[in-house]
């Protein structure tokens, strides 16, 4: 069923944030937010390092590359531009200056053209789900999208949020965690991955859906894509310039790594382990 | 899946040594000292790189990092989980050719037909990624971007091309180099293997016998080098089917495994004159297919050599003897800092090299000189990097076993360590020492 080529989208938001936790799946690593203080898990695979004062992680000189679900997001754009469902896929960033590598990165894949939006050293550190979201609704109504792709969530801070926000900002419809999309008639049918299992919707566009890992497997960038890359166009844009204000209404207080580990106690019976654990008010 | 690939890729991409696990397997030994304090001083600006000493990355252009980071992740997502056992049962993964037909990285420097005219530069990075994971998957590209599509290209008629070049450029038909010959190795203008032009049924008649010829087995062409009745060589495009034309496998390698090696036998086989490949006569035309590939092996090589580099480091940090990690003692470092230096000095060397083939200022024996010291240093390397490992050296699961075996033939193949040092002995002093004539 084709849509009307009048279709154009914006695509993912791609995060670009130090991915300095990951090998395994993020089950082992999730903030843990107690008294005001995040608790970030260090992985034994990267040595991620707290900052001397203690209000993050050291993110100068770690590789920044495009977040797994974003990846994911702007597969899934192309292909719906591969089937001549939509006219044109727009890959945006927010960041500094090295963001732009990874927008390269979406063009390379096959979107049409970039816009970076320029966020740079306090704002960026400060740059959270809510000020990407307000940008990116500021976005998708200048540019008359009527999609927005992005993945789940960041896989450094794990927020799952700025889809979210976005859907209710422009109060469009979302389709979050989806593992299939299809696009029928002027809707589209959203499978999504929830605690229960899958849930099917259909949501009207304009709409905001968020990628989960088994959408799609998103392709290489083959080297003929990436010549072509060069010369597709990277806008860039302020915040200021959308009418966005990005100061954060957040503040971390500290950031500390996680204790180490104790050494365990042997015990030889098991009365000895019940023993143990009574008195440690486990039972 | 995705995601842990997609995970995966970022943990390949890390540039940073002193950011990768310098971790061990659990409940060995605390962390080093000065690591310890390095955690709390503040980072300086620049740090000791080891997986890119003298910032390769900095001289390369956006593209070629793009392009190198996108094949890499393909080398080491989809290439690196076959190897181990092409390698042990020596099987030919006849697929990746129209898998990396589909990234368009075979011809890569040939402008139009489907391929992506890239830099030489790029050509070097993909050829290096490739080796990383095997010299016998590198040498297969090798050989159907330099060695087939090369020629065709550069020596070919403009309906050869349209007819070759976009199936090659897929992967879609696999190509063979017939040069070598069971009698004539370093000496290919010796060559036995004659062409008879028969005037009638305007075909020529081609017999002889090819060897250690990569792909044969599996070809779909072969672009044969054959002596015509003027004392000339010329390249011909044989296609499999014609009558008398067999690509018997070469059994008993322990070399290249995961490329299958054959001969090209040729038994009166008659091949119509358009299969000739008009623009280039004489010895030029297979050596310039030579220099192309020659190139590519220069950095691939030292692929091969820096995974070496990089497994051992891992494998000494982690192994303890004594009460200390193998890397704590001299001998140890020693090999180590003598490895890392030939490995950058090399990479150096063969980045200028491309950027100068890109400008067209090149002579083949600056050619010749890179592929014989990467050649010699990576194999030299990867011996070092075995016995480093001791015991486990030897188990194909390491890895290294199977490049110090595959580094044999890369060493002697598109010409041995010796001929490429009496190329460059005529360029240097202007007397040729091949032969014992004048």
């Amino acid at each position: 069923m084709h849509r009307s080529s009048e279709v154009k989208h914006v695509a993912s938001y791609l995060n670009t944030r130090g991915c300095e936790c990951f090998g395994q799946p993020c089950e082992s690593h999730c903030p843990v937010l107690t008294d005001r203080t995040i608790h970030v898990q260090l992985k034994t695979f990267i040595k991620i390092r707290v900052k001397p004062d203690r209000t993050g992680v050291v993110t100068d000189g770690v590789k920044h590359s495009m977040n797994p679900f974003c990846e994911i997001a702007v597969e899934e754009a192309i292909k719906l531009k591969e089937k001549k469902l939509v006219k044109e896929v727009v890959a945006v960033s927010c960041g500094p200056q090295q963001v732009q590598e990874t927008i390269r990165t979406a063009l390379a894949m096959g979107a049409d053209r970039g816009i970076h939006v320029e966020v740079s050293g306090k704002d960026y550190e400060t740059l959270g789900p809510l000020q990407v979201s307000k940008i990116f609704a500021a976005l998708a109504k200048k540019e008359q999208a009527d999609l927005i792709i992005l993945g789940k969530q960041a896989i450094d801070d794990d927020c799952n949020q700025t889809g979210q926000m976005i859907a209710a900002l422009l109060d469009w419809p979302q389709g979050t965690f989806a593992s299939e999309m299809t696009l029928e008639a002027d809707k589209m049918k959203v499978v999504r991955e929830v605690d229960g299992g899958l849930e099917t919707i259909k949501i009207k566009l304009p709409a905001v859906v968020t990628a989960d890992l088994r959408l799609n497997t998103p392709r290489y960038a083959t080297l003929p894509n990436i010549m072509k890359a060069k010369k597709k166009k990277i806008a860039n844009v302020k915040p200021a310039d959308l009418g966005v204000d990005v100061c954060s209404r957040l503040e971390v207080l500290k950031v500390d790594e996680p204790p180490q580990r104790q050494a365990g106690v042997k015990v030889e019976t098991v009365d000895d382990l019940v023993g143990k654990l009574k008195e440690a008010g486990r039972v | 899946m995705a995601l842990r690939t997609a995970l995966s890729r970022l943990l390949v991409n890390s540039q940073r040594c002193s950011l990768i696990s310098v971790s061990r397997a659990q409940g060995t030994s605390a962390p080093a000292a000065y690591e310890t304090e390095e955690q709390v001083k503040k980072t300086p600006k620049v740090q000791f790189n080891c997986r890119d000493v003298l910032d390769l990355e900095g001289q390369l252009t956006e593209e070629e990092i793009m392009i190198r980071d996108s094949f890499r992740t393909y080398c080491q997502e989809k290439l690196m989980p076959r190897i181990l056992m092409a390698n042990r049962n020596e099987h030919f993964h006849r697929e990746i050719l129209n898998e990396m037909g589909e990234l368009g990285v075979l011809g890569p420097t040939i402008q139009g037909y489907g391929c992506a005219d890239t830099s030489y530069v790029a050509y070097g990075l993909i050829a290096r990624e490739v080796e990383r994971v095997d010299s016998g998957y590198r040498s297969v590209m090798s050989v159907q971007s330099s060695l087939v599509m090369h020629p065709i290209n550069a020596y070919g008629t403009e309906a050869q091309k349209q007819k070759y070049l976009p199936k090659l450029a897929r992967g879609e038909i696999l190509g063979c180099f017939g040069l070598t010959e069971p009698n004539h190795g370093s000496d290919p203008g010796g060559m036995d293997t004659k062409a008879k032009y028969n005037h009638s049924s305007r075909t020529y008649t081609i017999s002889g016998a090819k060897t250690w010829i990569t792909n044969s087995p599996y070809a779909d062409i072969c672009v044969v080098w054959a002596k015509c009745e003027d004392g000339r060589v010329r390249g011909f495009v044989l296609e499999r089917g014609m009558e008398g034309l067999s690509t018997p496998k070469i059994e008993g390698k322990f070399s290249l495994r995961a490329s299958a090696t054959g001969m090209i036998l040729m038994d009166e086989v008659e091949v119509p004159e358009e299969n000739l490949l008009p623009h280039v006569s004489g010895l030029a035309g297979p050596f310039g297919c030579l220099n192309n590939a020659r190139y590519g092996i220069a950095w691939g090589a030292l692929g091969a050599a820096e995974f070496c580099f990089h497994a051992a480091r891992q494998y000494t940090l982690d192994r303890i003897q004594f009460g200390v990690p193998l890397a704590r003692n001299q001998l140890i470092q020693k090999k180590m800092a003598d490895m890392l230096t030939e490995i950058t000095i090399g990479l150096q060397s063969c980045l200028q090299l491309g950027r100068l083939i890109d400008q067209k200022k090149y002579t083949q024996e600056m050619i010749s000189m890179l592929k014989r010291n990467s050649c010699g240093k990576a194999l030299d390397i990867a011996r070092q990097a075995r016995d480093m490992l001791g015991g486990n050296g030897i188990a194909d699961e390491y890895h290294i076993i199977r490049h110090v075996m595959n580094l044999e033939a890369v060493n002697t193949y598109e010409g041995t360590h010796d001929i490429h040092a009496l190329i460059m002995g005529r360029a240097i002093t202007g007397l040729q020492s091949f032969t014992v004539g004048k």
